[in-house]
């Protein structure tokens, strides 16, 4: 709530005021806290468990305020030139833009990875896999195309994709292996989940792009298809992709600026490792089992100290 | 997402001024050019229909927006135009915001519920206070009050906003010639533009939270406001300007005195409208990190749950609602006099300073829409497949596909003459440059696409709108039952029904226009209950009264006689559906809608969402200007 006195009385009296940057007004810390932290919270849930876990110890141990706002990755990305944010605590590749950021614009700085690895994929449900057992090698998806066709593949099969923000090279990948497929865009996440949903409930073919870690699974069983192996360098041009995606270190990166003065709130997103299963227990319980966020968080905090508390910088 | 209309009991929000008078002739003549051109139309269609290549991925509209991304970006804190002008609005906005939610904060639970029944019962009268509480303490039963309370500073600041510019504004425009006409085209703009669109330059310009997120609301709304003054500042008696004016009054004197007094209502039903259009624009913004109640929504559609969902999806309702009824009943009637509104007023700031607690038994309806939507989607699903196929394929596939293979310039063409022919040579001009725009922003198969989807989406919304419009008008009882289910499909974010509609007709095409035909109905039912009850009912009399049957009547005297209200809800039915577009890129419906979604997601992707968003608007020019012209030329004025 407090604002920049400063920029207040530039707003009365225009003249003679250098002007307000981008950031005049943002929140200053608040008192008797030893600081505040603007963690991104990027719009899928395994994030949002990452950053459940790192918000209570970081309010609850070690004494911090946190901000959290609710941004898409790349503004997120954007938030550490404007000091908007402060960390994203769970990134998938994203070569392009740390290049962009941390390379030239030297506004982020890398923080390691999660200890989560990150698959992409296309999947169908258990039931596809259990009936036509070959389905899962690419090899025989043309044989299959029939099964997966629908009112907006336009007579071929529909392979499903999700949120445009997400990491694909489907439509390469359908034209360069000589598939009978068309990419269909669901456009979000949630539409994808409701369809794989339907597809079990409903034993209704689908073939989707999908991830893990990711709540669903713990819910519902799919099959990941095979594809041509990844090689290292294989996707090299976005246009000649022929091969798998590569599994995914995930990582943290936080502003310059967080990392430079940040203190223990940095060293704690820093130290921050843990496994898949930790992620997908958390998710469980913001999905499956309705918690909020800090109930979550909380309830596998008190579960699980041998895993946090190597994370909190000594001191503290 | 609601658009202006016409509400019961308040003149219409839509487009005003005088139309075209090209082209009026026989009717056998102008049905003869009619065929005349459909024939010439489908000869040259089948003689240069071809197969387009797709749409270039890197078009020159794409690039000019892309570096106008990276020049704002690295000028933000650099150029004057920012230092001293978007840099202090989004200060000022912010200071704004934060006032008005200190101001609702700062009251507490039972204070802010006592402060709204207070100022509801000054204004707007008893029934309308008691609403106001029961509303007020419904979101605290729901377990949202404080995103409640976030929803509604953001909403009242915006609308603060918006009356004090759009007021004056909306004065001005009806005074003086020249603003209200420069200004016509740039308000049609704004309100054809879907609010999605808006999100990209948002934050481009004035960065995430809420600002940016007041400033969108700011754009959406103020063309209602400015609209509905003009009309009502336009729309007091001459005789009574005349006579104050030939007392000696001065200009000053006759606006304070004796044109906004007169105007009262219209200017109060102009906030009520303003209200309405931010509330739901103010939701949207959740996507750029504005607080309230949309950040409940999107979180709970990330975790597929329904009822989560529902539940603040209902709170936007019960806002909506109380703010609906309060401004419209405050609209019809005085204030109370100052000797009974002190000791209400005092009574309040007495609950303000009390020490109430803020415990309210908790109610949620996540787990009973959860378990309904289940139901609905395991066992329904049979036959939505069916309807799905049944209308994509037989309507939908075949639309689309004539639109794509016809070359650029023979739909520019027909547009030009077809809207010659019904529209006036003004109104085809700009469709026709529309088309031109659309072409030249290097999205036109994507355009077509989308064409493709909102004429299906349209047809199906007039098609169910006038059916549920005439039913409502002939029985008084099913009005009454219908219309809160009316409020609730045109409040409710479109967000809470998409999941649901995926479920049960797959990310396609078709769940987008089943989204877009539950949004866009209500305005439609609303204008056309509105233009039948319209019709005198001495005429009515006269036509009974000579033996005609109930159907005679309705065909041959109502619909006939309810026409301009008709193509009125031909018009925003078709605005409406444009809305909905990008709410389709999220649920499988792809081009233009897709393209927006990708480029406020992807940084590679902005130009050429940003390209789209424009497109969109285009689209929505030439699909306005080809309708409007129709009742403007034929119909009865409206």
């Amino acid at each position: 709530m407090r604002i920049s006195y400063v920029a207040v009385v530039c707003l009365l009296l225009t003249a003679g005021c250098q002007g307000a940057t981008s950031d005049s007004g943002d929140p200053a810390p608040s008192a008797g806290s030893k600081g505040t932290v603007n963690l991104a919270i990027n719009p899928w849930v395994g994030y949002e468990s990452n950053a459940a876990v790192i918000e209570y110890l970081l309010e609850k141990k070690l004494g911090y305020t946190v901000e959290t706002k609710n941004l898409k990755e790349e503004i997120s990305w954007q938030g550490f030139e404007t000091g908007e944010v402060d960390a994203i605590v769970e990134n998938w590749g994203h070569d392009d833009l740390k290049k962009t950021y941390i390379e030239e614009k030297k506004v982020a700085v890398d923080a390691g990875p999660t200890g989560n690895t990150g698959i992409i994929g296309w999947y169908v449900p258990q039931w596809m896999a259990d009936q036509y057992p070959d389905i899962t090698d690419w090899k025989n998806l043309n044989k299959y195309a029939g099964l997966f066709k629908t009112s907006e593949s336009g007579g071929k099969g529909q392979l499903l994709d999700g949120d445009p923000s997400y990491v694909t090279n489907d439509e390469a990948l359908v034209a360069n292996l000589k598939l009978n497929y068309k990419v269909v865009y669901s456009g979000s996440e949630a539409a994808l989940i409701k369809a794989a949903q339907q597809a079990t409930a409903q034993k209704k073919p689908l073939l989707f792009y999908f991830y893990e870690p990711q709540w669903l699974f713990a819910k519902e069983k799919y099959v990941r298809v095979k594809l041509p192996e990844y090689t290292a360098g294989c996707d090299a041009d976005p246009k000649k992709v022929a091969c798998d995606y590569p599994e995914y270190v995930l990582d943290k990166i936080v502003s310059k600026k967080f990392a430079d003065t940040g203190g223990a709130a940095y060293q704690l997103v820093k130290n921050f490792k843990w496994t898949n299963d930790d992620q997908n227990l958390v998710s469980d319980y913001l999905t499956n089992q309705g918690m909020t966020p800090e109930r979550a968080a909380e309830k596998w905090v008190t579960e699980h100290e041998a895993t946090w508390k190597p994370w909190i910088p000594a001191g503290n | 997402m609601t658009r202006p209309e016409l509400r019961p009991g308040g003149p219409p929000a839509g487009r005003t001024g005088g139309g075209d008078r090209w082209g009026v002739r026989g009717p056998w003549s102008t049905r003869t050019i009619f065929a005349i051109l459909v024939v010439a139309a489908a000869g040259a269609y089948l003689g240069f229909r071809s197969t387009p290549a797709a749409d270039s991925a890197d078009a020159a509209a794409f690039r000019f927006f892309d570096s106008v991304r990276e020049w704002v970006d690295a000028n933000r804190d650099s150029h004057p135009l920012f230092l001293f002008g978007v840099n202090y609005l989004r200060l000022g906005v912010r200071l704004l915001v934060e006032a008005v939610s200190a101001a609702l904060t700062g009251l507490g639970f039972a204070g802010l519920v006592a402060v709204a029944g207070a100022v509801s019962l000054v204004l707007a009268g008893w029934r309308a206070a008691l609403l106001a509480v029961a509303g007020f303490l419904s979101f605290a039963v729901l377990g949202l009050w404080t995103e409640s309370v976030d929803t509604l500073a953001l909403t009242l600041a915006a609308v603060l906003l918006s009356v004090l510019i759009g007021v004056p504004l909306g004065i001005l425009a009806a005074r003086v010639r020249w603003i209200g006409s420069a200004l016509r085209p740039v308000l049609d703009v704004m309100q054809i533009l879907p609010t999605f669109a808006y999100l990209a330059p948002m934050t481009l310009l004035f960065l995430i939270g809420s600002p940016a997120a007041v400033i969108a609301t700011l754009i959406y709304a103020v063309p209602v406001t400015i609209r509905i003054t003009q009309l009502g500042i336009a729309g007091v008696a001459p005789v009574t300007v005349e006579a104050a004016a030939a007392q000696g009054s001065t200009r000053w004197q006759l606006l304070t005195k004796v044109r906004l007094p007169m105007a009262r209502p219209v200017l109060v039903l102009a906030v009520n409208q303003t209200i309405m259009v931010a509330l739901s624009m103010v939701v949207v913004t959740a996507l750029i990190d504005a607080p309230g109640l949309g950040q409940n929504i999107v979180r709970a559609l990330e975790r597929v749950n329904v009822g989560a969902a529902f539940d603040a999806g209902l709170a936007i309702v019960i806002m909506a609602v109380v703010l609906d009824r309060v401004t419209t009943a405050a609209s019809r009637r005085r204030p109370l006099p100052w000797r009974l509104a002190v000791p209400v007023l005092a009574a309040a700031a007495l609950v303000v300073l009390l020490p109430i607690g803020d415990r309210v038994p908790a109610l949620s309806f996540a787990a009973p829409v959860n378990r309904l939507t289940a139901w609905v989607e395991l066992h329904w699903y049979a036959g939505t497949e069916w309807l799905k196929n049944t209308v994509t394929g037989y309507l939908l596939n075949p639309l689309e596909n004539l639109l794509v293979t016809t070359p650029w310039w023979l739909f520019v063409l027909f547009v030009l003459g077809f809207g010659l022919l019904i529209a006036g040579w003004r109104a085809a001009l700009v469709a026709a440059a529309a088309a031109v725009g659309v072409a030249a922003l290097g999205l036109w198969v994507h355009a077509m696409q989308t064409l493709a989807t909102v004429l299906v989406a349209t047809a199906l919304t007039l098609l169910g709108g006038v059916w549920a419009g005439i039913s409502c008008a002939r029985h008084d009882r099913l009005a009454t039952a219908v219309r809160p289910l009316l409020d609730a499909a045109q409040t409710m974010p479109s967000f809470v029904y998409l999941l649901p509609a995926v479920a049960l007709f797959g990310a396609s095409r078709f769940t987008a226009i089943v989204a877009a035909v539950i949004f866009a109905v209500p305005p439609v039912v609303r204008l056309v209950e509105r233009g039948i009850r319209d019709v005198p009912p001495t005429v009515v009399e006269a036509a009974l009264s000579a033996g005609s049957t109930p159907r005679q009547l309705l065909w041959k005297v109502q619909l006939p006689m309810a026409r301009g209200g008709l193509l009125l809800a031909a018009n925003q039915g078709i605005v409406m559906v444009l809305g909905m577009v990008v709410v389709g890129g999220l649920v499988g419906a792809g081009a233009l809608g897709y393209d927006v979604v990708a480029g406020f997601s992807q940084r590679e992707d902005f130009g050429r969402g940003l390209a789209a968003g424009f497109a969109i608007v285009l689209l929505g020019v030439l699909l306005d200007r080809l309708t409007q012209g129709f009742h403007r030329s034929k119909g009865p004025s409206s």
